[in-house]
């Protein structure tokens, strides 16, 4: 068992990545800006957890027509009807996410509409579709949504804030700077994403950006602990050099882990079933784009932040 | 770092073992661990099942299948009530001899408006009111703080008194409100014979109900959300309905749809109840009543109940009298003859699914306020199953191509490293079966991501090794170099990610959760497994082959 590829692997490279860094700065920016645009011009595709409604999973025939089950949705008059195809079911058969709007009414008078809306959909489908299987229905109010729309945002922001504190705790300031551009670059850069690709954001989203938060500091904190050790190794050489160094130093490691970690949700994102797709999808999304920005974002920030070096930190 | 003392080496084949012995049980059917008695259910453990505990993973619903639906009890609705209680009983208490005179008692917004026809007498007014006052009673029956309500002499207005409900005292009947409908739900539920449900307050206005197995939600609403407040009045036969119960009603009569006509047949009542459902002690269904055809229900009435229906029904021969089920009348017989054992039955169109449910209603009390779902997530058996079987085989299949891609790379320490996830996900496992966790569809996503992201810390290590071998180290001290320095980096890395899972964990909604507790989970004992397992593999091998040159 003497074989190991990872010999391969040159354990300290010389890529000047710190070189490039106005390029990859820019990139960033561009795409930031472009996801900005994006989130303000055409928006989100909420999921059925924050825009409220009903949705129900059906799997028919696979010659069902998606415009005669919007037809028949539609002709409920519970407002227009969404149709969308979530893949084969098997033998023939195709599964489908059918959902009608959030139901008017104040209060809970809105809240029970919604039931009424969720039993008409239910009894026109079958009456339609006498072989139709009903797989699963979720009913989401107008109050549960927003809330699901405030604690989803609230909970990102709280990581957010709690990773600059142990950032702020483990390094000085100047990286927690750094690191905080970094995954706030990441967050947008996802949320850009899913702009331009009109995949469906739900609670799933959420807690993959969460994590997507967490692996991408995961990375920045592994770089951040070579720079640091490495400024005080290296005491005379020009902050610059020693950036790169360090990336280079961690750059088999983010390779290594980054693809057994996309391996693992290329596996999820294929196989994990429909309901699955979303999160494995902005996973796959965040690896990316968190293993950039750890290289490309958070090391050259400590260039602007004037980094300490003679820190007596153990 | 590269020494294991006995005691060390001992606990880590503990902890491994005891992860094995709660992970297994979960991928044998429990037909064959146990030998199951028929007759009373009994289980007995077959062999070597005797050493091993008996608990499995609990499958969310989105994996088993079955209804989540959190209903929103009425609060307005409560605190109207409370306040008309209140303007009521001020009314009262200021007609006590000798009477002072109040020009109106109302409600008025959320206040209760006292406006005396006397100015001068509203001193005493304001005493009467006060002796209505008294602290809230908490949870525990214990007197609070606070009052009750908040009484205050209208300073602009002379002959005015306004009196609010104090939030304590709403919170104390939001508390009471929520835990009675808990309790009525739950009896219901149970009446119905359904695998163990879950019945939970959620906030101050919600009561989330799970019931596994239960893929026809408006079953679930029916029965939770139905009011069923039951109450006897005496039918008023000089009063018209009219058609549509649109006629005009005196004081004290009310018109109510009789409930099997669809709204076409009305009948009008007096308003006041005699009985309520209070005093019912009992119903059941009755198969085969000689008066009826199909089954009926008969009811029991308590003591009190007893005495004031016979009274009723001596007093009303020939008279009709309707039971009423939330604002429906579901039977008005003619009193024949007094009935004074207290029991009776109430006839109708009854199925025996439909008689059955009115019984289990009846038996359960009466909601204290009205139930709404504001959130359903409802999934089938078929689905639940699915979504485990692609999740698993998303699982086996991940897990393959990690182990091959590990130990590609990296040789026999790839299967050291693999070996320890092996162990992790073995923890992750009997981690949830021994405490009891509930696992979801996100939270096998999240076992799934362990998977990719638990070699990082041996891929942390084994680099840190490389560079250590590559500036002349001998293997051993490489290897202790390596696990040293790695250790600070793998340590802020792993606590970055445990901060997300808990931010999730703990501001997550439902299913978000589950996520939150494998990736938690998975974290823990990723680091345990890279840093105590995986180097233990590394120093017997070692210390077993002697090596003069790293195979990295």
């Amino acid at each position: 068992m003497s074989l190991a590829l990872v010999k391969y692997l040159p354990t300290s490279g010389t890529i000047p990545f710190i070189r490039g860094r106005f390029i990859a700065l820019g990139l960033s920016a561009l795409f930031i800006a472009f996801s900005m645009f994006e989130f303000a011009t055409v928006g989100i595709n909420f999921g059925i957890d924050f825009r409220g409604g009903i949705q129900t999973e059906v799997v028919a025939d696979e010659s069902t027509a998606i415009e005669d089950l919007r037809a028949t949705a539609n002709a409920l008059g519970l407002g227009e009807a969404r149709v969308q195809g979530a893949g084969s079911a098997g033998e023939g058969l195709t599964t489908y996410l059918i959902s009608l709007p959030l139901q008017e009414g104040e209060g809970l008078e809105g809240e029970a509409a919604q039931n009424d809306a969720r039993e008409a959909l239910e009894t026109a489908l079958e009456a339609a579709y006498p072989t139709i299987d009903m797989r699963g229905t979720t009913v989401i109010g107008g109050a549960v949504s927003g809330e699901l729309i405030i604690t989803g945002f609230t909970a990102i922001g709280v990581a957010l804030f709690l990773m600059l504190v142990y950032i702020w705790f483990r390094f000085e300031w100047q990286y927690s700077v750094g690191a905080i551009i970094a995954l706030t670059h990441d967050v947008i850069a996802t949320v850009g994403m899913f702009s331009l690709t009109q995949m469906t954001f739900d609670l799933a989203t959420v807690a993959a950006i969460l994590t997507i938060v967490g692996y991408s500091m995961n990375d920045t904190v592994v770089v951040y602990d070579r720079i640091r050790e490495n400024l005080r190794k290296y005491k005379r050489k020009p902050l610059q050099e020693v950036l790169d160094l360090s990336i280079n130093n961690t750059l088999s490691r983010t390779i290594l882990t980054s693809v057994t970690t996309l391996v693992a949700l290329i596996s999820l994102y294929l196989i994990g079933g429909t309901a699955l797709k979303g999160f494995a999808f902005a996973m796959i999304w965040g690896v990316l784009i968190g293993t950039f920005s750890s290289i490309f974002v958070a090391a050259p920030i400590l260039l602007f932040t004037n980094v300490q070096r003679d820190s007596s930190d153990s | 770092m590269l020494h294991f003392g006995r005691w060390k080496l001992f606990s880590i084949i503990f902890i491994t073992l005891l992860g094995v012995m709660y992970t297994i049980p979960n991928f044998v059917p429990e037909t064959d661990r146990y030998t199951i008695n028929e007759a009373d259910g009994t289980r007995t453990p077959n062999g070597i099942w005797r050493f091993i505990p008996s608990g499995t993973i609990n499958l969310g619903l989105d994996l088993q299948g079955g209804s989540h639906i959190v209903f929103e009890v009425d609060m307005d609705e409560v605190r109207d009530a409370q306040l008309e209680a209140l303007a009521s009983d001020i009314r009262t208490s200021l007609r006590n001899a000798p009477p002072v005179l109040a020009r109106s008692v109302s409600v008025i917004g959320d206040e209760v408006v006292v406006l005396m026809l006397r100015p001068e007498e509203r001193e005493t007014a304001l005493e009467r009111i006060r002796a209505l006052n008294s602290p809230v009673t908490t949870g525990a029956g214990q007197a609070g703080f606070a009052n009750m309500y908040d009484i205050s002499a209208d300073q602009s207005d002379p002959s005015a008194i306004r009196i609010t409900v104090t939030s304590e005292q709403y919170e104390s009947i939001r508390n009471r409100t929520l835990e009675q409908s808990i309790t009525v739900i739950r009896r219901r539920l149970d009446g119905l014979g359904t695998t163990d449900p879950t019945i939970a307050r959620s906030g101050d206005r919600r009561v989330l109900v799970q019931v596994p197995g239960a893929d026809d939600p408006q079953e679930i609403i029916d029965l939770v959300a139905t009011q069923a407040s039951m109450s006897f009045h005496m039918v008023d036969e000089n009063v018209d309905p009219g058609p549509n119960g649109q006629g005009r009603t005196p004081p004290g009569v009310s018109v109510f749809p009789l409930a099997d006509s669809g709204g076409t047949a009305w009948l009008a009542v007096e308003t006041r109840q005699r009985l309520t459902g209070e005093n019912l002690n009992q119903s059941y269904v009755v198969a085969n009543h000689p008066n009826f055809v199909g089954p009926v229900v008969g009811f029991r009435l308590d003591t009190q109940g007893a005495l004031i229906f016979g009274e009723l029904t001596r007093a009303n021969r020939g008279r009709r009298f309707a039971i009423v089920l939330d604002d429906q009348i579901i039977t008005a017989p003619t009193i024949n003859e007094p009935i004074l054992g207290g029991s009776g039955v109430i006839g109708g169109s009854y199925t025996y699914e439909t008689a059955n449910q009115l019984v289990i209603l009846l038996n359960a009390g009466a909601l204290p306020a009205s139930l709404t779902p504001v959130e359903q997530r409802v999934v089938t058996a078929s689905l639940g199953r699915d979504q485990i079987e692609s999740g698993r085989l998303a699982v086996a299949i991940g897990f393959a191509l990690v182990i091959a891609f590990m130990i590609a790379m990296y040789g026999v320490f790839g299967v050291f490293s693999t070996t320890a996830l092996l162990v992790n996900v073995v923890l992750i496992l009997g981690g949830l079966s021994g405490l009891g966790m509930t696992l979801t569809l996100p939270g096998i996503a999240g076992i799934i991501l362990t998977i990719g992201m638990a070699v990082d810390a041996n891929v942390l290590i084994y680099e840190r090794i490389r560079e250590e071998a590559k500036n002349n180290r001998t293997p051993v001290q490489a290897l202790q170099a390596g696990y040293e320095r790695a250790l600070a980096a793998i340590l802020d890395a792993n606590i970055t990610t445990f901060i997300a899972a808990a931010v999730l964990y703990m501001l997550g909604a439902g299913p978000v959760r589950g996520f939150a507790v494998t990736l938690g989970v998975g974290i823990l004992t990723s680091v345990f497994t890279a840093f105590v397992v995986s180097r233990l593999l590394a120093v017997l091998w070692l210390r077993a082959v002697k090596p003069t040159k790293l195979p990295l």
